[in-house]
């Protein structure tokens, strides 16, 4: 099954055996490492500008406005033009300031999630490390930004800045149980934390499909829970402009506000892979059970593109989210981790290992 | 503001987390400092410090003409620009018993309503977005739009449009104001409904709204909150019920009323407003009287000695204007009772207790325009 | 059992009340329909402003150089803040009485506050507002007109 699905291991294979015969295998290995690094940074940084542009463009179609239209075709080039802006500007030292954290903190939060992307499986093939516990590592390192905004918030000696860490840590620390747990729901599913096995898993239909319904309510948490976990509306406390001006990046500015910039919208593209990955099949094709023909024509479709596809859709709906609805507040953030998220999630991964071990999914 | 307080900020405890609001805040809608004393998310008090933006209107109207004045009115609450105009309008008009034509009654009251239409419109936007809900605010404004299209082809300006003159209209409406007018109540009635949807009925508004900067009816009179901030408590103050001035009391409406006190009562009352207003302006618009715009006047206006006072109804609240004259053509004294300066400091009373977004929610359902504060 | 109930009745309201909020930005997503904002710079030559739109304050010329200006002040007397200033002059005229006529309408663009007063009062009507509006200049002393063409005339009415 899949069979004329491209597999990107044969090319990744090519490269490994051609320089395999121009040097020896430790430096092969070097090699590797360099150009697995270079292709990475290359697509943190367009897909991180093509989000912005995207962001911009679709709450200005939502609102019934133009959008970005000036520089090039459609405003396309409106996020590198705002880039070279960036890079540009003055880092201003902040007094009293606490340097060493200060300047620590937008790397700290664009490591995780630079760290996070070696683990997505973004076609057939194309998958830096496959971890045996790839759904835990990507969890674990997401949740890593925390320190970094806390960091960023404590040192930039603002107030504003302050309760914005704060209610951020408060945030992440608690909507990471509603995340997990709904991954959790997959992981019992197919029974295994690898991110290769759980989308072999649904080579026959993709788990919000063939789950039932506690499959969907999980996918349903996930997409609530991981909104608020990057710090996106209508979970933004963290950077409220509207209460705390900025929030935690308040003080920042030039580059380093572009990193906490640039995480930010990177940060939802990974929880949006991460869920096409778990819930939706990743770079698996749409197939139904065992119409061989049905599936056949799907998988004419390269599976790079159902990935992109998938995560995009994921996108569009957590910045749906973000365009229509208030902004919540702290303690009603809470409220719905602890008293709705979390009970339901809990009751949910009963139901599901109920469910597998009477062995009644798909 | 208790002596304590006063000595609580000057020592200041500890533990005391004051942060300063403003003057230049995203939600503050314009120059206004707010000293706020928190205890981790929760509001202790604040104390408003206003000023920033003091222009000295009243002291400039002392050196101005009563035609002149009507100018710097505008820029006091700029949203309500027409109402404040009429508020002096209508003083000298009184003071020199002008019969003013029943036709410059009408269109003062229609614009009264559009100028008031608008003005909660962009109340609704900005409320939305100090919420964090950031696309009210391009829907409020792109049907504020076309009020303002109706002003500029009528006056030439869309916000300041100084149209009213002691005696009537600096000139007549412009042809397709009836026909523009019908089109835009056609329009909104079908957009109304969608503001409803988008934010009235959700839940995190509510949430948010619900409860919040509770204020009574003995507060409202307390302080003098006027307008839809009162009303929303319960105390009924519309002056165009109260004392009906203009076309008021020819045309059919009610006054809003909710009991509740909260930062959804203030919204809902506003809502509601604005479908009074559309009622209003249908049943004014086809029948504007023909006539002269304006009485005839002298060029040179003197009030006769003596004091004079007139209320109005602007979009914020209760515009009083009291004149004393000494005979000469400006006056010797000119008061504004501003409706927003009341609103504000009844923020300390309704907000101690509240979380710092609550704060925010409830300095929008005031609606505060802050160079109506400080004149 | 109630607040049970009352627990997952507070859920599907929740949610539906914000699928309605959704559905109306999601209806803009799919149909945005017409958008008001206008391509300013691009729309130059189409952009028309409305008739009796305040741009600036302008004295009317007709072909033959000459306006209504008689040069009388009450304009400058009306202008709330000061932004009109006229000099006049003493001319002889064809019977050779001295007569006096404008030299310099000067206008402040910077301190105007297009309250129209001065056109109103005008009681030749040789003021007019005007459609300009782009008035960004880099010095403010370019903001300082004289209304009067240079050489111009007032208008003598055929009696």
């Amino acid at each position: 099954m899949s069979s004329n699905i491209f597999d990107f291991a044969t090319l990744t294979g090519s490269i490994h055996t051609w320089l395999s015969g121009m040097m020896s295998s430790g430096w092969v290995i070097f090699t590797e490492m360099v150009l697995v690094g270079l292709v990475f940074l290359l697509m943190y940084a367009l897909v991180g500008l093509f989000l912005v542009y995207l962001e911009r463009k679709v709450c200005a179609i939502m609102q019934n406005r133009v959008g970005p239209n000036r520089v090039g075709k459609w405003g396309l080039l409106q996020t590198i033009a705002d880039l070279i802006k960036l890079l540009m500007k003055e880092l201003i030292p902040i007094r009293k300031s606490d340097p060493l954290l200060f300047n620590l903190a937008p790397f700290i939060v664009i490591i995780c999630s630079f760290l996070a992307m070696a683990a997505l499986p973004y076609a057939k093939g194309l998958q830096a490390i496959d971890f045996n516990i790839g759904v835990f590592y990507v969890m674990a390192v997401s949740s890593l930004s925390v320190v970094g905004i806390l960091l960023a918030g404590w040192s930039s000696n603002s107030k504003y800045s302050l309760i914005g860490a704060m209610r951020s840590g408060a945030q992440i620390v608690s909507y990471e149980l509603s995340v997990g747990l709904s991954l959790l729901a997959i992981v019992v599913f197919s029974g295994s934390m690898q991110l290769s096995t759980i989308i072999e898993s649904q080579a026959n239909g993709w788990w919000i499909f063939k789950g039932h319904i506690p499959a969907f309510i999980s996918f349903i948490i996930f997409l609530v829970a991981s909104t608020a976990e990057i710090n996106r509306g209508p979970f933004d406390l963290a950077e409220a402009e509207s209460e705390l001006t900025a929030g935690f990046h308040t003080e920042y500015s030039g580059i380093k506000f572009a990193f906490f910039f640039l995480a930010e919208y990177m940060n939802m593209f990974i929880v949006a892979a991460l869920g096409a990955t778990v819930f939706l099949g990743g770079w698996m094709p749409f197939h139904i059970g065992n119409w061989e023909g049905f599936n056949q024509i799907m998988d004419y479709i390269p599976s790079v593109v159902w990935f992109f596809g998938k995560t995009f859709f994921l996108i569009l709906i957590i910045m749906w989210f973000k365009w229509t609805f208030p902004r919540l507040r702290i303690d009603q953030l809470l409220t719905l981790e602890w008293k709705y998220l979390l009970p339901i999630s809990l009751f949910n991964i009963v139901l599901i290992a109920f469910i597998v071990l009477m062995g009644w999914h798909f | 503001m208790s002596e304590e307080i006063i000595k609580d900020v000057i020592v200041g405890e500890q533990e005391d987390y004051i942060i300063n609001m403003g003057p230049q805040h995203p939600s503050t809608h314009g120059v206004l400092r707010l000293e706020v004393c928190l205890k981790g998310e929760t509001v202790k008090y604040l104390i408003p410090h206003v000023g920033y933006i003091h222009r000295g209107i009243e002291k400039m109207c002392e050196a101005n003409t009563y035609q002149q004045i009507i100018h710097l009115t505008d820029r006091m609450d700029y949203l309500s620009a027409h109402m404040n105009n009429e508020a002096v309008c209508m003083v000298v008009e009184n003071a020199m018993q002008v019969k003013v034509p029943e036709r410059v009654k009408y269109i003062r009251t229609i614009l009264n309503e559009l100028n008031r239409l608008a003005s909660h419109q962009l109340w609704w936007c900005a409320f939305g977005m100090d919420l964090g809900a950031l696309t009210s605010f391009f829907y409020g404004l792109r049907d504020r739009e076309m009020i303002l299209d109706i002003f500029e082809e009528s006056f030439g300006s869309r916000l300041l449009h100084s149209f009213n003159t002691p005696g009537g209209l600096m000139h007549d409406v412009h042809p397709n104001f009836q026909n523009r007018i019908k089109e835009f109540i056609k329009y909104f009635r079908k957009k109304l409904p969608e503001y409803d949807q988008l934010l009235t009925g959700n839940v995190i508004f509510q949430n948010r709204a619900i409860g919040i900067g509770l204020m009574s009816k003995e507060t409202a009179i307390g302080y003098g909150v006027t307008g839809p901030s009162g009303r929303g408590s319960g105390f009924s103050c519309d002056v165009r019920k109260i004392a009906p001035y203009g076309a008021y009391d020819k045309v059919q409406f009610n006054e809003i009323l909710a009991t509740e006190g909260d930062v959804f009562a203030r919204y809902k009352v506003r809502m509601a407003e604005m479908w009074e207003s559309m009622n209003i302006l249908e049943q004014l618009v086809d029948n504007i009287p023909e006539g002269d715009f304006t009485a005839k006047m002298k060029p040179i206006i003197k009030l006769p000695a003596g004091e004079y006072f007139q209320r109005v109804e602007t979009a914020r609240g209760e515009l009083a204007v009291y004149v004393v004259s000494d005979g000469n053509k400006s006056p010797y004294r000119m008061k504004f009772r501003t409706p927003n300066f009341s609103n504000l400091f009844v923020m300390n009373e309704i907000s101690a207790g509240c979380k710092i977004a609550d704060l925010i929610a409830i300095s929008g359902s005031l609606d505060l325009v802050i160079p109506d504060i400080d004149r | 059992m109630n607040s049970i109930a009352k627990y997952f009745s507070d859920i599907f309201k929740g949610i539906s009340s914000l699928w309605a909020g959704m559905r109306i930005t999601g209806k803009y997503f799919f149909s945005p329909g017409a958008i008001v904002t206008q391509q300013y710079p691009e729309n130059r030559a189409t952009l028309k402003m409305e008739e009796r739109f305040k741009g600036e304050i302008v004295m009317p010329h007709d072909a033959n150089n000459l306006h209504a200006c008689t040069g009388c002040g009450i304009c400058e007397m009306n202008c709330p803040n000061g932004s009109i200033e006229i000099l006049t002059d003493r001319v002889a005229n064809a019977e050779g009485k001295m007569e006096r006529v404008i030299d310099k309408h000067i206008y402040h663009l910077s301190m105007c506050t297009f309250c129209g007063l001065c056109v109103k009062t005008c009681p030749s009507d040789a003021l007019a507002f005007g459609q300009e509006f782009e008035h960004a200049v880099f010095d403010r002393s370019k903001l300082t007109k004289v209304l009067n063409q240079p050489g111009s005339k007032i208008r003598k009415e055929a009696k």
